[in-house]
This record gives C-alpha cells, structure tokens and sequence, in this order.
C-alpha cells in the first residue's frame, strides 16, 4: 500500500520519541539522577545508551579517557624546599619531532665550565600552532614533557606558552594519567635496580 | 612483493622495442615510456593488456637531473597488481607531455593538477586550466625550485628552534618582502577577479553541442558555492542551466588547499603521519593505514601481528561511523533535515569514544607507526569494542533501514536519478562504492589485498543500477561486511607486541619509490612516495579519492534536475579536506 514505508518511518521516529521520555521516568523511579552526574554520562555514552542523548557542555562533560591529550606540559618533580626539579634536560628531540614545528628551546652553557646546562634556560610552545598530535610526548626519552587533558583554553589573544606556564608538578600528571605514570615509575625502578646490581657485579668481581 | 612480481610478467620492451626502456634506478619499478610514443603504448595497455583503471597521474621535479616525469599507475578492474609507466621530458618550459584523457577520461583532473602544481602542458587535454590554485597565480608550487610565504628551510627540523630557539611570529616576517612572487603589476589593492571568463568558457564547449537546432533559449549559469550550505565544504560550482535542467557543470575547487603535497616532502617521515589525519577528517584512521602501508612498503619492514589486527578493526570502524553519517548527510541534502543524520550521528559518538580511548583524540588520531601502532588497545575498551560490534551497530543499522528503506519519499527521489553506468565509472576512474553500486565489484581489499585482509571471509559488496538508491544502499551492505570482517578479526587477533620496531623518531627509508593503496570508505586512497635515502621523503603525493570521484560529475549530471544537484555531491561523498589538500 502506497504510504506504508511513510508510516514505517514514522514508527521510528514516534518510538525513538517516546524512549526519551520512558527513559528518564526510568531513572526517576529508580532514584537516580539521569542528567549533571557522572552516572547519567557514563551512560549516555555507554552502548545501553537510549532517549537523549546530548550531554549539556559546558554544565555536563564528557568523561575524558587516560589517554586524551591536549597541549602538552613540562612536567616537575616537587624537590625538598619547594624546588622545582625540571626533568627536562633541553636534548631538543621534541622540537625536532614537531610536525608543526611548534617549540622552541633555549638551551645556555655554564658560565665556568662552558658546558651545556641541562635544565632549558626558555620552553616556548606557540599554541596555536600546536596540533595536538602527541609526538613531543611519545618520544621524549626523561618523561618530561606530557599531553595535557586541559583543552577549554580559548582566548581572545595569542597563545605562546613559556616555562612559567608550561610547569605542572608530577602530582598533576599522576592525577590525569594513574596507569601511564603507574607503568613510568615501574620502569624506572626496574632500570635503577638494574643498573644497581650491575654496580654491584662490578665492583664485586675485582675482589674476587 | 605479488606486486612487483605481476608488474614484471608483462614485457612492454619486447612488446614496443625502441620506445620503451624498463626503469632500472635502484628501488623503482615499471617502465619508462618514449613521450612520442606514449598515447600508442597507454591505448594499447587499455585494450591489449586490460589495464582498464587508470588510477592514479602525478608528477617528480627531478630538479638534479634537469627532468620532469610523468608517472601513472594502472590497474585491472579484474584484480591484481599494478603497472607503473613514467615519461620522462627536459624540464625546460614549455614542458609539453601528451594527455591521455582520451583514453582514460578519469586523467582530467589529475593532469589539470599536474599543470597546475608542476608546469607540466598535457597537450590535447580539452580544458587545461589551473584547478587547485586560483587564476592568475604566478608559478608552480611543487616545483623544487619554488618556495612558500614564511619559507624557513628547505627540511624539517628547522634549526631556529633548538638549542637557541627564540619565539618569533611567523606572519612577523613581511610576506610581501621577498618570499612571494606576484605578477610584475600585481596590486592587490585593485585586483578584480577576471580571469572567470575560462571557466564560462569551458562550459560553453561542452553545452553548444546539446542544443544543436533546437530553439533558441537563453542559458544562465548560476554560482553555487564555495559557501552554499549543502556544497559539503568550500567547494563552488558553476552550473549551466537550461530551465531548471542542467546542461553543463564544472566545479571549482581550491579554497580549501593548503599544498598537502609540499609540507608533506618538508617534514620528515614521521612527521607527515598527523597530517595525513587531516585530509579525509571523518577518517583519519584509513589515512594513516595508507601513509604507513607505503612507508613500510619502502622501507620493506614487516608489521607486527597483532598490530595489523588493531588496524584492520580501526579501518572497519572507521568504514561503519562514515558509511553512517554518508547516509544521515544523504538526507540532510534531501531535505529531512537533521533526524536521521543525528541518528547517525550517536554511532559516530560512540566509535569515536573508541578511537579517543586508544588513540587520544577523537578524529585526528595519529595511531599508526611504521611497523604496528602507537599503544595497545586497552582490555575495556576491546570490550567496548566487541559490545558495539555484536550488539549495538547491527541493530541500529537494522533501525535505519527500516526507518528509511521503504520510504516512498525517499525512493522517488533516489530510485532512477543520477545514473552512472559501469563502463563510465571504469573509464572516469571512479572508485569505491560509488563504483561498487555501478555494478564493478572492485575494492582493493580483494583485488589487491593489503595487511591481513586475505585472512577473513567477506564478501564484496555490489549493486548494478547504479543510481543513487543503489549508492545509498550499498552503504548498507557495506556496513555489514565490516561487521563481519570486525567479528573475525576481534575473533582472531593475537596476543603480542604492536610494533615490530623500536620507537624511533627518525626513520631511514632507503632510496626508491612506492605506491600504495588503501580502500578507504571514500575509495582509492594512494600514496606515492620517492625517498632519496634523506630523512624528508623527496617526493610524497596524496591520490585522494573524493577528487578522482569528482572527475565524473559533470558527465553524470548533464541532463538531471538541479535541484537533484546537491543529493548527487551527497552521494560521491566527498569532503573538501581530502579534496583540497
């Protein structure tokens, strides 16, 4: 019959309406709250997913995985005296890596010796040529420089991003990522004990 | 490898002696063809050996060498590997290359291209005018002797940015100085757009013939775009109409080009892997695949098992979210606005869920690396993966069909409209399922597998009317098969590490070229690459297939409603990005 494939979509559309509300009556007679908590986008993004589906930016977000990334930061450690430790060490292999070719580093040399200074003298990251692609992070050998999940940072100006800017002390990066720095700390316990032990092969085997 | 071995089985030396030579350079493949004797030698490809698909034309700056080559890549629509010919010339303008749209039509564009970028005249070629860059631009810009505003070195990485790397603003330096060539009077104060009268003219050409004898009505061309909403990006066409019907058509692009092509031989290897991100944005997955896939075929480096697993079920879901949201901007360009296409669009949000948990970003991923992947796909997230693939997306797909399939409403305006026959989607070398739903069961996943499509059991997916209902329902068909591939492979995939090599952020890819090609959703996408054993590739050429696609427009439209127009853009599925570059 002429009409029937009209009406077949409209049972769709009529079905898919209806859901919306069945779905938060649902959650209501449950004593949940469906919309503003964790809960309801979890949901919202899970495959048991129905009804609205929209999470409410900027009052609601969307749950960020570990793995999301952002401008990337230097990372610090926090020393005894409220020191900052930069793990930087100014080898350049993150500016090399930049596709955009977005960070420019200011290595300086010792006044005495007339050799190079680890920690970077100036870390610029312009912004707004960065293009989030997770390199300078992926292949910085000290773990120093880190995507970031920070990215409601819009602005009127330019964004040029220095060392003051770009610092976040450790605590922070174990806050946005637990597994990655989880799997970081390991393996730098496992290298140190390993090069202990070979100091300790070392310096046993003449004696013997 | 079964490349290199097909490619050799045919003997063009023996076949034409004196005007061919076999390219012996060490890592290159194919045969270099006599200019005189190029038309003869490609008709007889065509017809005598089967090479019935032209896919891809682009050009090398040999600027050492003082030589400009031509090179093509031909294949059969029966499967199996390709054939690479080149012409070689003195690159002493004017640089004149015979065209071979006479043989296959689907060279139109790419030679327009190659004219454009590289100066090269296809002589024959009806309408050579300049398509990416605008009228009245001086130069060629992927010449190796031609350099960009605000150009800083000739490679990445620039060595402003370390160790004395002071931030300087790139537009601080006066473009207008000495970086930039403008014709002698050039004053852009007082610059009028003049040089349209080509365009008009192109399509007067091909309209005079129609109207042969008949009575003498007026025709009006009619601009739509680059900002008409339902023209899927900044693309423009100029559209000649007789009445409501359209009797002539050619599409103006540009406007979103960036010059993909030269940043690409500027950065290293590795660099490029983000950008190609960038070219088909809804698939940044299948852009990877095919970059990487080329490298690796350079670089001859095996991938890691469970690596190529990772990818494959990436370039699926890919395949799924963009047939998906195909079909809800079907109908955003029919006019049911917005509904179905956010139906769709929840799909998408929950595979990209996926791509952001394994990759980091939700559409430019970055997640391919030369020899496996970036990082693991986490236990939660394959369980995601399975829950979507096993439950979710069949159903839904089920959900879409019956909500749109038997829609009268629908049916008449796709059943009939915009027909493209089999034998012109070959020669217009129109790829993907466009060529699919005109009845040409090509797609390279079969005919000249890559990675570990041979393993799995699908089948490919074909319609034969080839008019838009069958391009929006091969869609479907489509959607399924990749559920099926993605079932086996989750099925099959083994345990073990992701990247056969070590993390490295300077790769060395030996001297050489390569060709290679992925069945993206959009089509063919090919990358061509001619490294010198330097860091930066020497010459790296993306084969978009929404801009080959976009070669058989005008012939499927002359004659169609235009208000049928905008659904035609809707089903090439094409997207500026790609297009552009």
């Amino acid at each position: 019959m002429y009409g029937s494939g009209l009406l077949k979509s409209l049972k769709v559309t009529w079905d898919r309406f209806w859901v919306t509300y069945t779905e938060d009556i649902s959650w209501w007679l449950r004593g949940k709250k469906r919309y503003n908590t964790l809960e309801g986008v979890a949901h919202r993004s899970s495959k048991d997913t129905k009804g609205i589906f929209t999470v409410q930016y900027p009052e609601e977000q969307l749950l960020l995985p570990e793995e999301a990334r952002y401008i990337p930061f230097l990372v610090f450690n926090e020393g005894a005296d409220g020191k900052k430790e930069v793990l930087c060490t100014s080898c350049g292999i993150c500016a090399k890596v930049c596709p955009p070719q977005c960070i420019w580093i200011v290595r300086s040399n010792d006044a005495v010796t007339g050799r190079p200074v680890p920690e970077p003298t100036e870390f610029y990251i312009d912004a707004d040529i960065c293009m989030n692609c997770g390199f300078c992070a992926e292949y910085c050998p000290f773990d120093a420089i880190k995507m970031d999940h920070d990215f409601d940072i819009a602005s009127y100006g330019r964004n040029i991003y220095n060392m003051e800017k770009l610092l976040k002390p450790s605590s922070y990066y174990q806050s946005i990522r637990p597994q990655n720095f989880k799997m970081e700390e390991e393996a730098r316990k496992a290298k140190e004990a390993a090069k202990a032990a070979k100091a300790a092969t070392a310096a046993s085997a003449p004696a013997s | 490898m079964a490349t290199a071995v097909l490619t050799q089985t045919v003997d063009l030396v023996a076949r034409f002696p004196g005007m061919v030579s076999a390219d012996t350079r060490p890592g290159f493949t194919g045969f270099i063809v006599n200019k005189e004797n190029l038309v003869e030698v490609a008709a007889s490809l065509r017809d005598e050996f089967g090479y019935d698909l032209l896919t891809a034309v682009t050009a090398v700056d040999y600027i050492a060498e003082n030589k400009m080559e031509v090179v093509y890549h031909a294949y059969k629509t029966t499967g199996g590997g390709g054939l690479a010919f080149k012409v070689q010339v003195d690159r002493v303008d004017p640089i004149e290359v015979p065209s071979l749209v006479n043989i296959w039509a689907g060279v139109d564009f790419q030679e327009r291209e190659a004219w454009d970028l590289f100066g090269i005249k296809f002589t024959g070629h009806p309408d050579l005018r300049r398509i990416l860059m605008w009228e009245g631009f001086e130069g060629h810009p992927m010449r190796k002797d031609w350099k960009e505003p605000f150009f800083e070195e000739e490679t990445k990485p620039f060595k402003s940015r370390w160790p004395e790397g002071k931030h300087t603003f790139a537009e601080q330096k006066n473009p207008f100085r000495d970086n930039l060539n403008f014709p002698k009077d050039f004053d852009p104060e007082k610059y009028v757009v003049d040089k349209e009268e080509d365009l008009y003219l192109s399509l007067e050409r091909d309209t005079m013939k129609d109207i042969d004898g008949n009575m003498k009505t007026d025709h009006i061309v009619v601009n739509m775009g680059p900002h008409h909403p339902s023209t899927h990006g900044v693309l423009r066409v100029a559209v000649q109409l007789d009445g409501e019907t359209i009797i002539g058509l050619k599409p103006v692009m540009g406007y979103l080009h960036r010059n993909h092509d030269k940043i690409g031989e500027r950065n290293t290897y590795l660099q490029n892997i983000p950008y190609t991100d960038r070219l088909d944005y809804f698939n940044s997955m299948s852009n990877n695949f095919g970059y990487v896939t080329t490298v690796e075929k350079l670089m001859k480096i095996p991938v890691a098992e469970r690596a190529e697993y990772i990818r494959v079920i990436m370039a699926e879901l890919t395949r799924i979210q963009n047939h998906l949201v195909f079909i809800g901007m079907l109908m955003n360009d029919l006019g049911t606005m917005y509904t179905p296409s956010l139906y769709a669009f929840e799909e998408r949000e929950l595979i990209l869920d996926i791509f952001e948990a394994v990759s980091g970003a939700r559409m430019m991923c970055n997640y391919f690396r030369f020899g496996g992947v970036v990082r693991d796909i986490p236990d939660d997230v394959l369980q995601k993966i399975k829950d979507l693939v096993l439950e979710r997306i069949p159903a839904k797909t089920d959900e879409m069909e019956r909500f749109l399939n038997d829609n009268e409403i629908l049916g008449a305006r796709l059943k009939g409209i915009h027909v493209l026959n089999a034998e012109d989607a070959v020669r217009y070398s129109v790829t993907g399922p466009v060529l699919r739903a005109a009845g040409v069961p090509y797609d390279i996943r079969r005919a000249d597998p890559y990675s570990v499509y041979d393993r799995f059991d699908f089948d490919v997916a074909v319609r034969h009317n080839g008019d838009m209902m069958d391009n929006y329902l091969i869609r479907f068909d489509e959607i399924r098969q990749s559920l099926r591939i993605l079932e086996q492979a989750i099925k099959q995939m083994p345990q073990g590490p992701i990247n056969s090599q070590k993390p490295a952020y300077q790769v060395r890819v030996p001297a050489g070229e390569a060709y290679g090609r992925v069945e993206s959703p959009k089509g063919e996408l090919g990358f061509y690459l001619v490294s010198n054993g330097k860091p930066n590739p020497y010459r790296y050429h993306v084969r978009p297939a929404s801009f080959v696609n976009l070669t058989a427009i005008e012939s499927i439209c002359i004659g169609t409603k235009i208000a049928d127009f905008v659904a035609l853009l809707a089903m090439l599925d094409i997207v500026m990005g790609e297009l552009d570059r």
